[in-house]
């Protein structure tokens, strides 16, 4: 088993900062958007450093949308920032019709998304957003799971033309992906390689699914662990070349069963080699208040449910 | 300057091509299209810096934004007759396969159309952006949008208006076609918008009547005031006066040709109150 060491917790919504200040230096036509959560997007460095290129737009996300669809005509690359529930479900139409079905090369940036935005509760903790931006035509839709991965990816839409939501959290995980790494869109990475059982995850369920997979390996479980950051395009290639060892799957996903990562891959399966395969993700439900990891514990989003999904999977070869 | 008389020749052109359009595939939007004729052959004719053989990025010309998108047989007519693509292919609006979608669209490819509308409420947005890039390009072109009366009911707009006017965005001309009439009916009975100038001006943008909307002489030195008033610090918006379905007596007036199509009869009449001038397409 290959080990992965946590380099120390970092939450992934500072390596979106940290890949934006880069970006800053590096691509003039990098223009950031926020709608009055520059200090919870991490947004602080860009402006400092490019005043002239940060626009506030203030509690109004509908328009910043809009004005991020208008400023690519000119040929700027606008990242928007805020939480991932006015990201999204608060300006979905905005979204369609001015940026996905114009074809606008806007990445929307979406922070505090799932569960572990924790003690805010329901209002504010999307469990929808993968799934209502994986619909729409054209839009690529990443999820990454630790703060070098979140800063690769923002470097690397920069360069990808067209619509991008990049999905990203609040609070401190382990940070254990290489430092300075390439992000390549659409290239799932395998973590673990296996014969039991593949696990495939998305977000903050990654580390929770290599934690699972060291349990499997103590009970004689050979599990494979998927990184996949990109849910649209999917990596159906790195899904089907497992299962075809496995037999087996489990999703892991920071969101609702109906609609996210799980579905995406049992698409995939269902069309070019049916298996077993069991959704580790909220069952249809809204959150609530709490810490991250009572949430996760509560709601079955951690190493254990994994675990205990793999097994169920296996069981049912 | 093309004398007034030849862009007249222009409006009624385009007010049969409007008609013809929609009477062909029995749908979209006269009432609102017919109003706004005088203004996008004076903006399309006169006024904007514009180049037909359009570059989506639009750099070092002047962009215009359609926020209420479905009248876009006038805007289909007027970016045909300006040379943006064919005037034949008006033939084929809201057909299958085709560039003219009964609202407009940049997934089709179709030369002059920079941003997709028909959802309300968003232009004025998209427009701001498209100014604000301009300000970073070092470009001095304007940006002007058109939106309708009634889409001022959405509330997308207010929060542009603040941000245009709390930003400085004066590059930008903002023409609301006020004929007081939405689909329900009038809005005065199905939202009121209340003093639209007072709204505007105390949001903090320059605000500017141009009374008889549907003259163009009129439209052509209002819009150069609105164009004289950019640069200032403060965003320029224009209430254009105009009467649904102009030029055609049995539409004018009224919301009730909004979306609906005349008939054969109707629009033999219609067309025999606008003869032909430049050529059918």
């Amino acid at each position: 088993m290959k080990t992965y060491t946590d380099s120390g917790k970092k939450d992934t919504r500072s390596g979106f900062g940290a890949g934006l200040t880069e970006l800053g230096l590096s691509n003039p036509n990098v223009v950031a958007l926020c709608a009055d959560l520059t200090g919870s997007l991490k947004m602080d460095e860009f402006k400092e450093n490019h005043p002239e290129r940060f626009f506030q737009v203030g509690i109004a996300e509908a328009n910043m949308m809009g004005i991020a669809a208008g400023m690519t005509i000119g040929g700027k690359i606008p990242f928007t920032g805020t939480f991932a529930n006015f990201s999204t479900g608060r300006v979905y139409d905005q979204i369609r019709q001015s940026i996905a079905y114009s074809g606008k090369n806007v990445k929307i940036c979406a922070s505090h998304a799932g569960l572990t935005l924790g003690e805010d509760g329901a209002t504010h903790q999307i469990l929808e957003d993968l799934g209502l931006m994986k619909m729409l035509p054209g839009m690529t839709v990443i999820n990454t799971c630790d703060f070098n991965q979140t800063k690769a990816a923002t470097i690397a839409i920069a360069d990808h033309n067209g619509p991008v939501y990049l999905r990203f959290g609040r609070p401190k995980v382990p940070n254990f992906t290489p430092e300075n790494q390439t992000f390549e869109i659409g290239k799932a990475i395998t973590l673990q390689e296996g014969t039991d059982v593949t696990i495939i995850a998305t977000g903050h369920l990654v580390w929770e699914a290599l934690e699972a997979a060291k349990t499997l390996h103590e009970a004689g479980v050979s599990a494979e662990v998927i990184n996949i950051h990109t849910i649209k395009p999917l990596d159906d290639e790195a899904i089907l070349s497992s299962v075809r060892k496995t037999g087996c799957v489990v999703s892991a996903e920071e969101h609702n069963y109906l609609g996210g990562l799980g579905e995406s891959v049992a698409r995939v399966l269902t069309q070019q080699l049916p298996a077993p395969q069991e959704f580790v993700a909220t069952q249809d439900t809204f959150g609530e208040s709490g810490t991250p990891e009572q949430l996760m514990e509560k709601y079955g989003l951690n190493a254990a449910a994994i675990t205990k999904a793999a097994h169920k999977a296996m069981s049912r070869k | 300057m093309p004398e007034i008389a030849a862009l007249n020749d222009l409006v009624t052109q385009v007010r049969r091509d409007i008609l013809r359009q929609v009477h062909k595939v029995n749908s979209g939007h006269p009432g609102g299209s017919l109003g706004c004729t005088e203004f996008f052959v004076a903006l399309y004719q006169e006024l904007m810096e514009h180049d037909p053989s359009f570059s989506m990025d639009g750099k070092n010309e002047d962009l215009f934004f359609l926020s209420n998108g479905h009248i876009s047989p006038v805007f289909y007519s007027v970016l045909a007759r300006s040379g943006y693509f064919p005037v034949e292919e008006l033939r084929t609006f809201r057909h299958i396969d085709s560039r003219l979608q009964g609202h407009p669209t940049t997934h089709e490819g179709l030369p002059g159309i920079r941003i997709a509308s028909g959802s309300l409420g968003q232009g004025i947005s998209v427009a701001i952006g498209a100014a604000e890039a301009k300000k970073l390009n070092n470009d001095s072109h304007l940006v002007y949008t058109l939106c309708g009366d009634g889409e001022l009911q959405e509330g997308q707009n207010w929060e542009a208006i603040m941000y245009a006017a709390g930003n400085a965005v004066d590059n930008l001309i903002v023409t609301v076609d006020l004929n007081g009439q939405q689909i329900d009916g009038a809005t005065q009975n199905v939202l009121p918008l209340g003093n639209l100038k007072e709204k505007f001006t105390s949001f903090g943008w320059h605000v500017l009547d141009i009374e008889k909307g549907n003259d163009l002489e009129a439209i052509l030195t209002g819009m150069r005031k609105a164009k004289e008033a950019t640069g200032n610090g403060k965003p320029v918006c224009v209430l254009l006066h105009t009467v649904m379905g102009n030029g055609v007596d049995f539409m004018m007036h009224t919301h009730a040709w909004h979306g609906k199509a005349p008939n054969d009869e109707q629009l033999e009449t219609a067309l025999a109150q606008n003869p032909e001038t430049l050529g059918d397409y």
